[in-house]
């Protein structure tokens, strides 16, 4: 996402439906090799130390550091938070082959977003808005692409336009550790380290808060949660 | 399983049951009020149930389900110390190399009982594979510390506790089919120690004998402990190819083993700045935390049996 076109501020949310239709009971049953698997490899702890497991709807923004990431904070949900919180992910990577079309859209019920922007007429933050305009709660990695690097990369905007637009929607921070030394860029094989995921008190935007001021003081809330769950 | 193995377990059944019992009454007393220390002793316990009906489920398996079992606690093991020793993206070829061939490797050389290379298989070849792997990547940054904690955890991790199956190698003449009742006198011995120290440095403890080290281990609790677990050791020579002075004799070294063992792993998760190893045994933390005593205590223990009784 490179800061698009953004809805002006009060628009109304639109009312477009979700373009998949949820996925069947036996398309879930699908998740649980991988979701088992993933649980299994890391031994993923989830820890809740700003926030309960509760139904709310909220946006999880996680870093970002192996492909593996959504799937382990996706598992890391209870069942039923699970069956509503779909991650957020880049349409170029998942369109690519059916088995991969599959998987978002059947197993995951991803969003898809257009981070190339081929639409210029299109708001790309669209298929996020009328995700959390249909009541779901999105996984999201406001870095954008994979840090390889300790820390964290600078925010991109979406995760403001997102708070922006959705006032009610809690924003819960996601530190995701070691995943990074399991499955590291370019190799098949992941090691079996155990990973943690620590879940931070949820922000809100302020009522006069800047861009530039939310993203950092995001991008800080998680870095916090991080020195903690070291 | 033979019968000195049947009631063996049924005593140590009763053993837990009896702590249980008092468990249940300690947190009967204090109903109300919150007590860490009860809720963390009813849930060591517990876990100690699971603990014990997990290798009594092994033994009833035989041989090969014993050598599995021990396969997967190493894996736990090492998966635990790798998470908390920090290493970089060029280890990756040794660490994919240490949990997935070295780890199979060293348990399939105990079933098909290769002895000449089982022993040396991790301090020789691995320690020689491993660093050179790591250096293909070519990273040189802490590349000495690097490899150090890696062999670190494959010798603990792997090759220490590997030493506990390994038992069931051993040719001792008059010992042929008992061999279970070895592994079940080493875990029990040291474990009791462990269990006997903490009791009696909950009861008794004064004086802390290592404060940097594990502030929680005490003079009182380190004397009682040893002695009761020796005393213990002694008592059920029977099960074992020794007699009752030399089962003493061994169930005091391997039970000090276990005391400098556990002083040594505490010395290393305090460098890391965490309490435990990790989380998977309630009550106790890690598979590590569990076995830091054994991992000391098993290979002397299988070397005294194969110098004097093999």
């Amino acid at each position: 996402m490179n800061n698009p076109q953004i809805p002006p501020p009060g628009e109304d949310l639109p009312t477009v439906p979700a373009p998949r239709p949820r996925p069947s009971p036996a398309q879930r049953l699908l998740a649980w090799p991988i979701t088992g698997f993933a649980r299994l490899l890391t031994g993923a702890r989830s820890l809740w130390r700003g926030c309960a497991p509760e139904p709310k709807q909220r946006i999880y923004f996680a870093n970002h550091s192996s492909h593996a990431d959504f799937v382990l904070l996706w598992s890391s949900l209870p069942p039923a938070l699970r069956a509503r919180a779909r991650p957020v992910a880049g349409a170029d990577y998942w369109q690519r082959d059916a088995l991969r079309r599959f998987l978002i859209h059947r197993v995951f019920h991803g969003v898809l977003v257009d981070r190339e922007l081929h639409d210029r007429h299109r708001n790309p933050l669209q298929p996020m808005l009328d995700a959390l305009a249909g009541g779901d709660s999105l996984i999201l990695f406001p870095e954008g692409t994979r840090n390889l690097e300790d820390g964290l990369l600078p925010f991109k905007s979406g995760l403001y336009h997102l708070a922006r637009a959705c006032p009610q929607v809690e924003l819960v921070p996601v530190w995701i550790a070691n995943l990074n030394r399991a499955m590291p860029k370019g190799r098949i094989l992941p090691l079996p380290l155990l990973c943690t995921v620590s879940f931070g008190a949820p922000l809100t935007l302020g009522l006069d808060e800047g861009k530039s001021a939310f993203l950092a003081r995001a991008r800080d809330a998680l870095l916090n949660l991080a020195a903690e769950a070291d | 399983m033979d019968r000195d193995t049947l009631s063996l377990f049924a005593g140590i059944g009763a053993l837990l049951a009896l702590a249980s019992l008092i468990g249940f009454v300690l947190q009967w007393r204090c109903r109300g009020a919150d007590s860490p220390v009860i809720d963390n002793l009813n849930a060591r316990i517990n876990a100690w149930w699971v603990m014990v009906a997990v290798l009594g489920g092994a033994f009833w398996l035989g041989h090969g389900a014993v050598i599995l079992l021990f396969c997967a606690v190493s894996f736990f093991a090492l998966r635990e110390f790798i998470t908390l020793a920090p290493t970089r993206g060029s280890d990756y070829p040794a660490l994919a190399a240490a949990f997935y061939l070295v780890l199979p490797l060293q348990y399939l050389l105990i079933a098909y009982d290769w002895y000449g290379l089982f022993s040396i298989f991790i301090p020789v070849y691995v320690f020689l594979l491993l660093p050179i792997l790591a250096s293909l990547g070519g990273d040189t940054a802490h590349f000495l510390e690097r490899t150090a904690k890696v062999q670190w955890g494959m010798m603990i991790a792997v090759f220490c506790i590997s030493h506990v199956p390994a038992l069931l190698t051993l040719d001792i003449p008059g010992f042929e089919g008992r061999h279970l009742l070895l592994i079940a006198w080493l875990v029990l011995v040291v474990q009791l120690s462990d269990v006997l120290q903490y009791v009696c440095g909950k009861l008794l403890g004064k004086r802390r004998i290592a404060p940097r080290l594990s502030p929680s281990k005490t003079v009182e609790g380190f004397a009682g402990g040893i002695a009761l677990a020796t005393l213990t050791g002694a008592a059920f020579y029977w099960i074992t190819p020794f007699d009752v002075w030399q089962a003493a004799l061994i169930a005091l070294v391997v039970t000090l083993l276990g005391f400098f063992g556990g002083l040594v792993m505490s010395a290393i998760k305090r460098d890391r700045g965490v309490k435990d190893w990790g989380h998977m045994i309630e009550g106790h933390g890690g598979m590590l935390d569990r076995l830091d005593s054994v991992c000391f205590a098993a290979p002397v223990f299988f070397h005294l049996l194969r110098w004097g009784w093999a």
